[in-house]
């Protein structure tokens, strides 16, 4: 299949220091992967090309870039699943970090966020005679999570790490799920109050970028509700996160339904007057432009709240 | 085409002008709704945050309400949709987590066999009204309007629940309309990306950076408004627009509208009658660009 390769690249040597597209035309087999491509360009057309890579099964990590403007393994995505005949396959570098050439990316931030996890077990109490014994069924929940191969992939495009290179981010927050939630750590507390902090936990949008494009099924996203969800359960100090997501599910218990106003009201609370009072302005905007639903600011509960109410009790009751 | 229809606590709230938009134009489409007056709000993945299972009990009773009626489910926001197929999927691809499910709605003698479809108005646009039914009820085609997509991260994420390989059209459903209405599709970067709201209240900072980045980055594009299916979307690209212009030192100043409204206009439907004069970024330079008195 005729293919057309349009390769973002990037020499720190050159005197511009500008980053640039190159495109190569190459025949490329139904069978050859990304990666099998960019190989073949690297050793019949142009040897300058730079890249990383190692195993070339979805294993090491190594070959981490954006194709089609998604980040992904070159070697786990095959050209014709990509492309059709004639068409042409953008490559670039992974985002969020820096290019050092071409498609090779500084993983130095990524692997430093990781250590600041303290990505170990951390068990109380006496050592025991043999090994830290954990049953099959507390150990389950993690085999996903501990299948990260520390690609990148996710980092690169997390919509947070965009705007904030100070979010710890998906990759290390996965991480982080993974000792907390281990049965045989002890410091779960403790590890759990230090992502609370600004940069951790809370600052995820949920956006699912990071489940998206995960090569291995990490699910990051998710992992960063649990640990959401296992620091409100552990009472770690309240943050708006946790007041946001409190009030949320207390107000569709009430009303079933959310009510805008006194969600931001309770959120922010008398404690955080500033910052409520900042979003008076917008608010005034919205009255005059008559932002005003019908049923006026503060919302009513809908008919047959009690079922509802009835579900937040069995599922409590269930805990 | 008759829908169990699901306005989310959005269009109901914050951006009224959203269900009065979706209220103008659905009959003009041979559309039925039957609104869900009794279903509870999704969760917005919110919910989700303190207890997955919770939420997939209330989605469960949203989707046993609409198999009662032997109908599927409109929604007009994407979280909704998104947080609705995310939980449809594992309550479909777990049949002992759907019994248990069940066991609790049963007190109110319901229950959810798995039936129910969900979708967003923009994918029945396309995949039930059609592109003939679409141009059938364009009056005013929306030439030399230059409009960016916004999507909405759950209407694009997971794409295993919302079925894109079943109906792979939904990847690009919002510039197939957008086109369909005569007007031009302005692609950039940010419009499969998070507009920020979930972040407000948490990182404000942040929040107001990413509305600053896909409106201003839609604007360098050429495009003269930008359109979400969104209404969450809409509360920060919107409402928030001005606050984000201030903290980058700029101005934007880009027309946000509801995906409803876009659609009226092209329908011949009057600013008013839309909802316009609701949304905080005023939309005058593209009422003025189709012909359009404010």
């Amino acid at each position: 299949m005729q293919t057309t390769f349009r390769i973002r690249r990037f020499n720190p040597e050159s005197q511009s220091h500008a980053s640039y597209e190159q495109e190569y035309f190459l025949e490329t087999e139904p069978s050859d992967t990304v990666l099998d491509g960019l190989i073949k360009i690297r050793e019949s057309i142009d040897e300058s090309l730079t890249l990383r890579c190692s195993c070339r099964g979805s294993i090491c990590g190594s070959c981490g870039m954006r194709i089609n403007g998604q980040a992904t393994l070159a070697c786990k995505t095959k050209v014709i699943s990509m492309i059709s005949e004639g068409g042409t396959l953008h490559v670039e570098p992974m985002k969020n970090m820096p290019v050092i050439k071409d498609l090779v990316t500084d993983m130095e931030g990524f692997w430093k966020k990781i250590r600041e996890v303290q990505p170990w077990l951390q068990p109380k109490g006496p050592v025991p005679k043999g090994e830290y014994v954990a049953s099959p069924e507390s150990m389950d929940h993690l085999t996903g999570v501990m299948g990260c191969i520390m690609c990148g992939v996710c980092v690169s495009d997390c919509t947070v790490l965009e705007v904030d290179r100070q979010f710890l981010g998906p990759a290390a927050l996965a991480k982080a799920y993974r000792f907390v939630a281990d049965p045989r750590d002890g410091h779960a507390k403790t590890r759990l109050v230090q992502l609370n902090k600004s940069g951790g936990m809370w600052d995820c949008t949920r956006c699912m970028e990071c489940v998206q494009v995960c090569p291995k099924g990490v699910g990051a996203m998710d992992r960063i509700m649990a640990l959401r969800a296992k620091g409100m359960e552990k009472r770690v100090p309240t943050t708006c996160g946790s007041r946001h997501a409190e009030v949320f599910a207390e107000l569709i218990r009430q009303k079933g339904v959310l009510d805008e106003p006194m969600l931001a009201l309770r959120t922010f609370g008398m404690g955080n007057l500033p910052k409520l009072l900042s979003f008076i302005p917008t608010m005034v905007q919205a009255f005059i432009r008559g932002k005003v639903p019908k049923s006026g600011y503060f919302h009513h509960a809908i008919p047959g709240i009690r079922n509802i109410r009835r579900l937040f009790r069995r599922m409590r009751n269930q805990k | 085409m008759k829908y169990a229809f699901f306005p989310g606590c959005v269009s109901k709230g914050g951006c009224p002008e959203l269900y009065q938009s979706v209220m103008q134009v659905y009959p003009k489409l041979g559309i039925e709704l039957e609104e869900m007056t009794t279903a509870s709000c999704t969760g917005a993945g919110v919910l989700q945050e303190k207890d997955q299972k919770l939420g997939d009990v209330l989605n469960a009773r949203t989707f046993a309400l609409a198999e009662q009626r032997g109908l599927p489910i409109m929604t007009i926001c994407s979280t909704c949709q998104g947080v609705m197929s995310q939980a449809n999927l594992r309550l479909r691809s777990d049949p002992d987590y759907l019994a248990e499910i069940n066991r609790l709605l049963a007190e109110e003698e319901l229950t959810y066999r798995g039936t129910t479809n969900i979708r967003h108005f923009v994918w029945i646009l396309l995949e039930d009204v059609g592109e003939e039914g679409i141009q059938e009820a364009v009056t005013r085609p929306l030439t030399g309007l230059r409009a960016a997509p916004f999507y909405g991260c759950y209407l694009q994420r997971p794409t295993e629940a919302l079925g894109f390989d079943e109906q792979p059209s939904r990847a690009k459903s919002l510039e197939t309309v957008i086109r369909l209405l005569g007007a031009e599709v302005v692609d950039f970067r940010g419009k499969s990306q998070c507009c920020g709201l979930p972040i407000l209240t948490i990182n404000e900072r942040n929040s107001l950076m990413m509305v600053a980045n896909h409106t201003l980055d839609a604007k360098t594009h050429g495009a003269d408004v930008m359109v979400t299916p969104c209404p969450l979307c809409h509360l920060n690209l919107d409402g928030m627009q001005s606050k984000a212009a201030h903290q980058q030192s700029t101005t934007i100043n880009l027309p946000v509208l509801h995906l409803p409204q876009l659609l009226g206009l092209a329908m011949g439907l009057d600013s008013k009658s839309l909802g316009l004069h609701r949304n905080l970024v005023s939309p005058g330079s593209v009422l003025e660009k189709v012909g359009v008195e404010f």
